[in-house]
């Protein structure tokens, strides 16, 4: 039998990762906001956490672009496939978009962005309370949506280890396929 | 079971007690997940206080004022400078001290409690929040009151007691009864209590002595980290009370007065940093340290500069306690990450909000006096 395809190893290194510091991130996330005790310690974490997902997404995108994925199976269900494509455009917009977001939230409330000891980030927005406030719902919003797609992308892939059993969850596996 | 290996996708050869096996095992990785989730976020704790909860008390007790604080509602938007003598840069790395120094200021004086449009009253607790900003983007936010305690010693503390003392609408006082129990079930809030009570009120913003409460920590060059609070004293003599010896003034009188005050010249204020030891009581701002600690005069404070609140001034800006440049760290205060939470709650809100002009008015003050 022909080694399946599978994504090159930065692909993979990115996406245990990331998925490791998304998962992070949004538990992170929803703990902070309701948090008295950790709130300061937790969103220290965040902010530069945050901006390494970005950098990182930009960089996995780059990746994706010169060393494309391997195809999904043929027998999929066009349904699936549809699925497929669409929950990973929604990955990829939710892990660019949320930071920017977050980003220009902090901007337009004037916060310093304190990533890390004397570094600063640039603000992105001028000073708007109004857009500073409907940003920081935004942000919340968008973090379920992508806490749902993290959902839907772990179910979906043991759905493939476990149950299709196909090549699709071994494409990315880190370790070697036993086939 | 082809009918479900089909819908499923599962090979034709596996049977229907795997194929079950599996799903549930996938159920239970999701559900798990999601129950993580949950858990961090606090809906499996309903009894837990939150910063929204916090914010939500104070909306209670003091009734809905869109598009204004939560927490010191009425205020005044004043600028200036800091100029360091240097003594501070043996203690900490802040820029602010730096010798040569002088960092644009601007900041807020204003009146604790969440009604914007609550009459002066002397006994009120006062605040001046400060925001220090340093060529290199570094900030510091500084919250402080003409208290030399904080009545609370938790943030748990902090919202029982936001019940306790609201007003019974018959009186317009504090129950009795409610406080009673407060200070029974807080002793070290009554010990505070009594040493608010027994300060002195002085005449205005311009003689207030304004304490930070918390503690922090100053970092210095040599790595050294030393428990620190500090107050802002004025140059200015304290008058024990109102020109008019009445004790009340008139609804905007002490902001009013502290606009004469400035229209007349900058005012002026002593940094004095006071550092505390290994056993100073830096996670409880009810307690007063010792009057033998090291008091370090770091330089002054002048404003020059008041201007009511309008977009881009002092309203837009949450002076949170825990933005902090370097050489500043927070301390185990647990009221300083419970502030941080709790403001920026109230900031989001607010800021949502439409905005409407404060009861303090009057023309801009540009420091022609400099």
């Amino acid at each position: 039998m022909t080694e399946p395809a599978r994504f090159n190893w930065p692909a993979r290194l990115l996406h245990w990762g990331m998925a490791v510091m998304i998962l992070a991130m949004l538990l992170i996330g929803v703990a902070m906001v309701t948090s008295l005790a950790d709130y300061h310690a937790l969103v220290a974490l965040h902010r530069p956490l945050g901006l390494l997902i970005l950098l990182l997404a930009g960089l996995r995108l780059v990746n994706r672009w010169r060393h494309p994925p391997p195809p999904l199976p043929t027998d999929l269900p066009a349904w699936q496939r549809i699925a497929a494509h669409g929950s990973h455009i929604a990955l990829y917009g939710l892990m660019l978009t949320l930071p920017l977001v977050g980003w220009g939230m902090l901007s337009a409330a004037r916060y310093p962005i304190v990533l890390a000891g004397p570094v600063v980030l640039s603000p992105i927005l001028p000073q708007d309370p109004m857009l500073a406030a409907a940003l920081r719902h935004l942000h919340t919003g968008l973090a379920y949506a992508l806490f749902a797609a993290f959902l839907a992308h772990l179910g979906a892939a043991l759905m493939h280890a476990l149950i299709r059993q196909d090549d699709v969850f071994a494409s990315m596996a880190p370790w070697r396929p036993r086939r | 079971m082809t009918l479900i290996n089909d819908l499923t996708g599962a090979p034709p050869g596996m049977t229907g007690r795997s194929l079950l096996l599996r799903l549930s095992v996938i159920g239970a990785v999701v559900a798990g997940t999601a129950g993580g989730f949950a858990y961090a976020g606090g809906w499996l704790s309903p009894g837990l206080l939150t910063p929204a909860r916090i914010v939500d008390r104070f909306e209670v007790v003091n009734g809905p004022h869109p598009g204004f604080r939560r927490n010191h509602a009425k205020g005044l938007c004043v600028a200036g400078r800091f100029a360091p003598n240097g003594a501070g840069a043996r203690l900490s790395t802040a820029t602010v001290f730096a010798p040569g120094q002088v960092t644009p200021v601007l900041g807020r004086i204003a009146l604790a409690g969440g009604q914007p449009y609550a009459a002066d009253a002397e006994t009120t607790v006062r605040s001046l929040a400060l925001l220090f900003r340093s060529p290199d983007g570094a900030e510091w936010r500084t919250g402080m009151n003409n208290i030399p305690v904080f009545p609370v010693r938790t943030p748990e503390a902090f919202y029982d007691q936001l019940r306790a003392a609201k007003p019974d609408p018959a009186t317009g006082k504090p129950d009795p009864a409610r406080m009673a129990a407060f200070f029974a079930a807080h002793p070290e809030s009554a010990r505070a209590a009594s040493l608010i009570k027994a300060r002195t009120v002085t005449s205005g913003f311009a003689d207030s002595t304004f304490w930070s409460l918390n503690a922090l920590r100053f970092v210095a060059a040599d790595g050294t980290v030393r428990p620190v609070r500090w107050a802002f004293v004025p140059e200015r003599t304290a008058a024990p009370e109102t020109a008019d010896g009445t004790g009340s003034p008139a609804p905007d009188g002490l902001f009013d007065a502290f606009e004469a005050q400035l229209r007349q010249g900058p005012q002026r204020w002593h940094l004095v940093v006071t550092v505390g030891r290994g056993e100073a009581p830096t996670a409880d701002a009810t307690q007063p340290w010792p009057a033998d600690r090291e008091r370090v005069d770091v330089g002054t404070l002048t404003l020059t500069e008041a201007m009511p609140e309008a977009p881009h001034t002092c309203r837009d800006v949450n002076f949170d306690p825990l933005v902090l440049p370097e050489g500043i760290a927070p301390s185990d205060d647990p009221l300083l990450s419970a502030r941080s939470a709790a403001y920026a709650q109230s900031f989001t809100r607010r800021a949502g909000e439409a905005k409407t002009p404060s009861a303090v008015t009057g023309a801009p003050i540009h420091g022609a006096a400099l």
